[in-house]
């Protein structure tokens, strides 16, 4: 019997993202899908280029100009933002129901606005009376002391230079609860930063999403920072979703090659550091089926025969990968 | 501020230390005899010889070095040959003229050629951003003296709608004097018809003189905007969902005016130039037509003040320009 | 080759082209193309201030000189003016400033000063300063407009030839103990051509405007030159009558420099993307 599964707050099923270039269009994402279940921090993660920026464009529906969804859904909860017109997604969703933290706090930040100007941005209305101003930034000072920041008090009178980058980025984060969204996307937040201020980053996130029972994507190439964070992740290659699951049972027994290799390369878990021979292939001339398996040790002729079929070892845990598709038919 | 403020007019010193020394030099190289230069050419020679002892011609050079940062430092350049008062005062009674034309002309600029520049930014490669590119660089290749001739004939020889010359109706007395402005003068004291008569007048002139100012400014506005929405803080501010329209005419937009004060400086070197020859056009009591009717004459100590005051204004702009600059972008003042 | 390509998709860049060769074969051929080359200073004065025809396109003036004889052969004035003042200017700011560019004794800081301060008045003030004292007429217009803008090409070399002189191969040359001078001109002069064609360009479309404001102010060409500046102050008392007399050279004026311009912009965006920027 199957157990009674709360639905994700979140879910991208087949997304297919194409960006037109001066040299044909690029195929930065192939049918990939991931779920984000309520209260649960979900890492994404793969090597740079492997599609994860695109990914959170898509959701927050930012493609670059020339880019576009050619199939799949991004439901969130019974909207599929996909198919929303800009306008909604701008009010709506953006800064609404999905709080963003982005990768460089140094640069993020608007140098000649006020802290104080940009973190009320995404709450303001037009025709605020002064008490509802005041009300908004007594809010976001209470966000910035439950972000720990020191003289919270005064902050938003400050300019962004003047606050350090683990200070940057807890202003950002603040920014990205400024809504009380339940969903907060998470772009790589702590590679800008020093080792220690990565853990306190790291440290705040996980205590914020407990406490205020936030469902978190967050995106790094980082397996470590996964194993230290996340709940659930998801591997990707090239554009492809290729094994997803708990967090314990993907790091314990990695059944896509990839996973497998990306792992061994992390020098915390390597007896010694090895490299993936080969590069990422480029997205205008992807190889058919699989993306990995031109660099892929086990590849078969069948991997190129058409998309990967998806396996599930256990519950919760699935492998796109012809690999396993034996054990599963056992 | 103050520090940065005091740091900046002290940089200033040597610019226009050096201008003393290239009017000083200028008047002693480059004509055949200074003094009969200066003494206009109708003078005797006992008038000359009057003119190279007050200048000291005769004396080694470092002294007449000192004499001529003296006369500097006294505001005492001399008379003119033709109204035969001090050319300084000749300029300082000028002055509001051009101060008013070239304001009117650079915020007419600026206010048409910024929002201009960003539309062109943000429609980047549109037909409008080609038209515009064909527009600004044809506005800076126009010869303003010809232009104000064009719009002479159209508007008033022709349609009779403006006046075709002069600052002020002439039946007309002028309004009160406070600031020397007629348009702030006249409103300052509620003269709304000493007003009006003053706007038909400057209102050809400023818009010839805008022109070129116009052009560079929604050429660099363009540039601005379109450098600025490469950012990672527009990505973020898309991403965090900022409304669009807040995005490009509040953040992006005051990012790209902050960049191009720096090249006010630059622009208004260029609206005295042309503001030389459109006065001269528009009989525009001002520097510019004073220095035309200086050259004219071979009125040469009015050119040398002319050139003398129009640097030190020059200067001013400059630091005004860099403090206003600090001003708008905090990290300018901390760490320049 | 790539940057012909680049360059002919780039339209506005291309009609600038079309618009500087066009100028260029008009003043070349200035006197084969005009009917009558008398015309150009001898009127018929019972034709005066005629208007456009069949006979004189662009009507006469008020001496009775063919207005379109007069526009063609001011293209050859104005095309000569420019090129000698442009190449007085490259002949003194650009040596200047790869010395200053390349040096760093107290000869580098004196030049590098002394544009700092020719750059600290307005081009066109000092120039009619420095015409105005050599005596009036258009070699001295010529040499104030040089002496007013070498400074500008001074600036722009000198800081590519400091970003040049760092990268590797300098070191190298003065390892290999050649001569200063040598490696100036032979090795660092190639790598800053392109700023300095690229100025040059849009010098030449800013002297004709220049020149042609002196013209107007009457510190420049004298009469009778068909210098479009001269020709319409000559023209102003016509107006609005004769507009023909004024319009035309003015025109003639606006499509050269135009010309240049675009040019000059599209060498800019073709040479370094990065230059999009100034100005």
């Amino acid at each position: 019997m199957m157990l009674e599964k709360p639905n994700p707050v979140l879910e991208i099923r087949g997304l297919s993202v194409s960006v037109g270039t001066d040299e044909g269009e690029a195929r930065i994402l192939d049918n990939a899908g991931l779920a984000l279940m309520p209260g649960s921090i979900h890492g994404v993660v793969g090597e740079s280029g492997c599609g994860k920026s695109t990914l959170i464009r898509a959701i927050l529906g930012i493609l670059p100009k020339r880019g576009r969804a050619t199939a799949g859904s991004i439901m969130l909860g019974e909207r599929n933002l996909l198919e929303l017109p800009a306008d909604t997604l701008q009010k709506e969703v953006r800064g609404r129901a999905i709080g963003f933290i982005p990768q460089d706090p140094f640069q993020a930040l608007n140098p000649v606005f006020r802290v104080g100007t940009q973190l009320l941005e995404t709450i303001r209305t037009p025709g605020d009376s002064r008490a509802t101003r005041e009300t908004k930034k007594a809010h976001v000072i209470s966000l910035l002391k439950a972000v720990q920041l020191p003289d919270a008090e005064h902050a938003l009178d400050r300019y962004p230079h003047q606050f350090s980058g683990g200070q940057r980025q807890r202003l950002l984060i603040a920014a990205a609860l400024a809504s009380s969204p339940g969903i907060i996307l998470a772009d790589e937040p702590t590679t800008a930063l020093d080792v220690t201020t990565q853990l306190q980053i790291l440290k705040l996130l996980r205590g914020l999403a407990i406490e205020r029972g936030l469902s978190m994507l967050f995106v790094t190439h980082d397996f470590g920072v996964v194993a230290q964070l996340c709940d659930t992740v998801t591997v990707m290659y090239a554009g492809q979703t290729v094994e997803s699951g708990p967090v314990g049972q993907v790091l314990k027994a990695p059944y896509h090659p990839y996973t497998q290799m990306l792992l061994a390369c992390h020098p915390e878990r390597a007896d010694e550091l090895a490299g993936i021979p080969g590069a990422v292939p480029s997205p205008l001339r992807p190889p058919t089926g699989c993306r990995f398996s031109p660099r892929c040790p086990s590849a078969r002729p069948e991997c190129n025969a058409g998309q990967p079929p998806r396996v599930a070892p256990s519950p919760g845990h699935a492998v796109r990968c012809v690999l396993h598709l034996d054990e599963a038919a056992a | 501020m103050t520090l940065f403020i005091l740091r900046r007019l002290l940089l200033a010193l040597p610019a226009l230390f050096g201008l003393l020394v290239l009017t000083f030099v200028m008047l002693r190289v480059l004509p055949h005899d200074p003094s009969a230069a200066l003494a206009g050419e109708n003078a005797t020679p006992e008038q000359i010889a009057a003119v190279r002892k007050a200048y000291g011609f005769d004396e080694p050079v470092w002294k007449q070095f000192v004499i001529y940062v003296g006369q500097v430092a006294r505001a005492d350049l001399g008379n003119s040959i033709i109204s035969n008062r001090p050319v300084t005062s000749d300029i300082a009674w000028r002055l509001p003229a051009t101060i008013e034309l070239t304001f009117v002309a650079l915020l007419f600029a600026a206010l048409v050629g910024i929002p201009l520049g960003t539309m062109a930014a943000v429609w980047h490669n549109s037909p409008f951003d080609h038209l515009m590119r064909i527009v600004t660089v044809g506005g800076l290749a126009i010869a303003s003296f010809w232009f104000a001739i064009i719009l002479q004939i159209v508007f008033s020889m022709d349609l009779g709608w403006l006046p075709l010359r002069s600052r002020y109706p002439e039946g007309l007395p002028p309004p009160t004097d406070i600031t020397g402005l007629y348009l702030v003068d006249s409103l300052l004291t509620l003269r709304f018809d000493k007003f009006w008569a003053a706007f038909q007048h400057i209102i050809m002139p400023a818009f010839t003189l805008s022109l070129g100012g116009l052009a560079s400014i929604a050429r660099f506005t363009r540039a601005g905007v379109l450098e600025t929405m490469q950012k990672d803080f527009v990505h973020y501010a898309e991403a965090a969902g900022y409304a669009r329209k807040r995005i490009i005419w509040v953040y992006v937009l005051r990012n790209s005016v902050v960049a191009a004060t720096t090249q006010i400086g630059l622009l208004f070197g260029a609206l005295v130039s042309s503001a030389v020859a459109v006065e001269a056009i528009f009989d525009w009591p001002g520097v510019g037509s004073y220095a035309v009717s200086a050259i004219l004459t071979s009125d040469y100590k009015a050119v040398l003040a002319v050139t003398l005051v129009i640097g030190v204004i020059y200067a001013i702009v400059n630091i005004v320009v860099d403090v206003v600059h600090a001003m708008l972008d905090p990290r300018v003042a901390e760490n320049p | 080759m790539l940057i012909v390509k680049k360059f002919l998709r780039d339209i506005p860049a291309v009609l600038g082209l079309l618009i500087i060769s066009a100028v260029c074969f008009i003043a070349v051929f200035a006197p084969i193309l005009i009917p009558d080359p008398d015309a150009v200073y001898f009127g018929n004065i019972i034709d005066r201030l005629k208007p456009p025809s069949a006979e004189y396109w662009f009507g006469t003036d008020n001496l009775g000189r063919d207005v379109f004889a007069r526009v063609i052969m001011g293209a050859r004035g104005a095309l000569l003016v420019a090129l000698t003042v442009v190449a007085l200017a490259i002949a003194i700011g650009v040596p200047a400033g790869l010395y200053a560019g390349y040096t760093n004794g107290w000869g580098s800081e004196i030049i590098m000063r002394v544009t700092d301060v020719f750059l600290a008045v307005p081009q066109l003030i000092l120039a009619l300063a420095i015409a105005q004292l050599m005596g009036r007429g258009l070699e001295s217009a010529m040499a104030a407009l040089a002496l007013t803008y070498w400074p500008f090409f001074c600036r722009t070399v000198y800081s590519e030839v400091r970003r040049v002189r760092n990268a590797l191969f300098v070191e190298a040359l003065q390892g290999l103990g050649a001569s200063t001078s040598r490696i100036l001109f032979v090795h660092v002069l190639p790598n800053v051509a392109s700023p300095i064609i690229v100025r040059a360009t849009i010098g030449m479309g800013f002297t004709i405007l220049t020149t042609a404001v002196l013209g107007f102010l009457g510190i420049g060409a004298a009469p009778p030159s068909p210098d479009w500046g001269l020709a319409i102050a000559e023209s102003r008392e016509y107006l609005p009558e004769s507009w023909w007399a004024v319009t035309f050279p003015g025109l003639a004026i606006l499509i050269t420099v135009l010309g240049f311009n675009l040019f000059g912009d599209g060498l800019r965006d073709l040479v370094d993307p990065r230059l999009r920027r100034s100005r």
